[in-house]
């Protein structure tokens, strides 16, 4: 009856596609190869770190890098800095993905409730993204961690809190899109519901851009807690997080400039290799790429 | 002003229906169906005007029956069909199905109507989610209505794309491994997949190759045969709908033209709008030469319509009166009914 050719199966859902050409984009994959070797180094730090990054040695302040024992040196109470980047790794990574967990899922719930339901829900839920908009960012969440009190739990909720309206938005902007489309309707004829249609039909093709936009967010949110930490608003010394190092290192600029050269180039590395990494993956989902 | 079609209930012969809806009763029975859609303006969002898409149709469809719904882009066509099955909300009017008037039920009611009514698309590639597997693409509506689980839903399945000529393989697979009349089949067994009584196919091969064109029309034919089907067919092809129809139903700017039985109108159009696009189908043989009704400039705005008969700004034949009364639809022979004045009226 089909005498139509039914075509050979092709093994490739288009996600194949999309690897290969972010795959044969060179700073994407060193980007990806920069946050492997990080996610690792956080996971294994007891094992890889030589020290303990709380373990004072108040007669060896200051050593320069390369000296015994200390690769890259130690800090003004002679912890060595190499352990205090490692396990700041965890840190790092570890509120960068809850914030970006939080903001994107808070996000894109509200953006698809706010762009299938439409009508006084929509209203009110873009008027609340506006105002997040409207409020200076870092004085919001300078303002609540004052209120609350400086801990990395804070921390963690008040950035994802604040950044959920970039994932709103973009989310509801696809909803707009798509509800409109066929297989939506097709849905609404086979007796759906809003439930089902949002996440079912809605959602799953709406996350694409989501995950580019999350991989940008992780880094933004890991200078943001930087910055907080550098501040003494956010993660407490003697914990070691990145910020907190450059806070602590910065009074000992002129006797030991490492000690912020080492935190400051961690912090921009990882920053770039998520970029790479959200660059890279926007570039190949762009369905206007032409495949070489 | 309504322009009932009142069509004769004629008894046919050996119609019962699988679900013993008495023979000859109409299955959907639309009156004076209305679909305006807003144009909001101003500072206050006021509804500055109206499009008027769909404007006074009636139309009955006994079951079993495929009637064509036919007309250029922007008549209405498809919005009417939308409109009958309340996947938009229609301004007014009722929709008789099966004796209950569905224009009126609530939402949630209307989800029980929605295993005895449903929708073939146009567009093969935008109708089938393309993060679902085809298996949960059919099987959707049967988990919506909980009508099989587990292995009986998964046998349902099988069987309907058996059906609809692709086989039990193709469950898992995503629809981009399908070619245009593969995923048009996967929408045909979607739909069918309630076992509903009405299906409204809004130009479900007007995407496709010519090539496989036919192979669709045949598969809704033998459907529709061997299921009992009711079928709404609309189209802008007036050669398709000549092959399936029972009746052909004419539409333009949003109102109906001329209804007859499919024969009766290829041979025997009585409005000029049905003449114009009878005369637009090419004839597969160059040597039959023949007399060309060409319109003349687009289609008017339905936010603005002609008054009178919306045609008559095209009309070949129009005349004074036709911008002052609204042609009604006048039965000239049985079941032939045509809505022009110029043209003689029943005899």
């Amino acid at each position: 009856m089909a005498s139509e050719a039914v075509r050979s199966p092709s093994r490739f859902r288009p996600e194949n596609r999309v690897l290969r050409a972010f795959f044969q984009n060179p700073l994407a994959l060193l980007g990806a190869l920069l946050i492997v070797a990080l996610v690792v180094v956080a996971v294994t730090a007891p094992w890889v770190a030589p020290h303990d990054p709380l373990e004072l040695d108040l007669l060896a302040p200051y050593l320069p890098p390369g000296s015994e024992g200390h690769l890259l040196g130690t800090d003004n109470f002679g912890r060595d800095i190499l352990s205090r980047l490692i396990y700041g790794s965890r840190i790092s990574l570890f509120i960068g993905v809850i914030v970006v967990g939080i903001a994107s899922v808070v996000g894109a719930l509200l953006g698809l409730v706010a762009g299938y339901l439409g009508g006084w829900v929509d209203t009110l839920i873009m008027r609340a993204v506006e105002i997040f908009y409207a409020f200076p960012f870092l004085i919001l969440v300078i303002a609540v961690i004052a209120l609350f009190g400086p801990s990395i739990f804070n921390v963690m909720w008040v950035l994802g809190v604040v950044s959920w309206p970039v994932y709103a938005r973009l989310v509801r902007a696809q909803v707009l899109t798509l509800r409109e489309t066929e297989y939506v309707e097709a849905a609404r004829a086979s007796g759906g519901g809003a439930g089902r249609i949002m996440l079912r039909h809605i959602l799953p093709n709406a996350l694409t851009p989501l995950l580019v936009t999350a991989t940008f967010g992780i880094p933004e949110a890991i200078l943001a807690s930087a910055a907080l930490g550098f501040l003494g608003l956010g993660v407490q010394p003697p914990t070691p997080e990145w910020g907190v190092m450059v806070s602590e290192g910065k009074d000992f600029i002129r006797i030991a400039p490492t000690l912020i050269m080492w935190p400051g180039l961690a912090i921009m590395l990882v920053v770039v290799s998520f970029n790479f990494v959200g660059d890279g993956l926007r570039d190949a989902l762009d369905p206007r790429q032409v495949e070489r | 002003m309504t322009q009932a079609v009142t069509v004769t209930p004629e008894v046919r012969s050996g119609g019962a229906d699988k679900r013993g809806v008495t023979k000859g009763e109409h299955l959907l029975e639309v009156r004076d169906l209305k679909k305006y859609f807003p144009i909001k303006g101003g500072v206050f969002s006021r509804t500055v005007a109206n499009v008027k898409a769909v404007e006074d149709v009636s139309l009955n469809i006994k079951p079993g029956e495929v009637v064509g719904l036919v007309g250029e882009s922007g008549s209405g066509k498809t919005t009417a069909g939308r409109a009958i099955l309340r996947l938009i909300e229609p301004t007014s009017g009722e929709i008789i199905f099966n004796g209950v008037d569905i224009a009126k039920v609530s939402k949630s009611q209307m989800r029980e109507y929605r295993k005895e009514m449903q929708i073939i698309f146009q567009d093969p590639f935008a109708s089938l989610n393309p993060r679902m597997t085809v298996g949960d693409i059919i099987g959707e509506a049967l988990d919506i209505h909980r009508l099989a689980r587990g292995k009986a839903r998964e046998e349902r399945v099988v069987q309907l794309l058996e059906r609809t000529g692709l086989s039990a393989q193709h469950m898992r697979r995503y629809p981009h491994e399908f070619s245009g009349g593969q995923r048009q089949r996967i929408g045909i067994a979607r739909a069918l997949a309630v076992d509903p009584q009405f299906i409204v196919a809004d130009e479900p091969v007007s995407a496709l190759d010519v090539s496989i064109q036919a192979q669709v029309v045949n598969l809704l034919q033998d459907l529709k045969e061997e299921l009992g089907l009711t079928l709404l067919f609309i189209a802008h092809d007036l050669g398709v709908v000549e092959y399936i129809s029972d009746r052909v139903v004419v539409m333009y700017l949003g109102r109906i033209m001329e209804v007859a039985p499919a024969r009766e109108l290829y041979r025997n159009p009585v409005h000029p709008y049905t003449e114009a696009l009878l005369s637009a189908v090419p004839i597969p043989d160059p040597t039959v030469r023949r007399e060309r009704v060409i319109l003349q400039g687009d289609i008017p705005s339905p936010i603005n319509p002609p008054s009178g008969c919306v045609f008559r700004t095209r009309c070949p034949i129009a005349a004074k009166e036709c911008a002052e009364v609204v042609p009604p639809l006048e039965e000239v022979s049985p079941g032939h009914f045509k809505a022009c004045i110029r043209r003689p009226g029943p005899n």
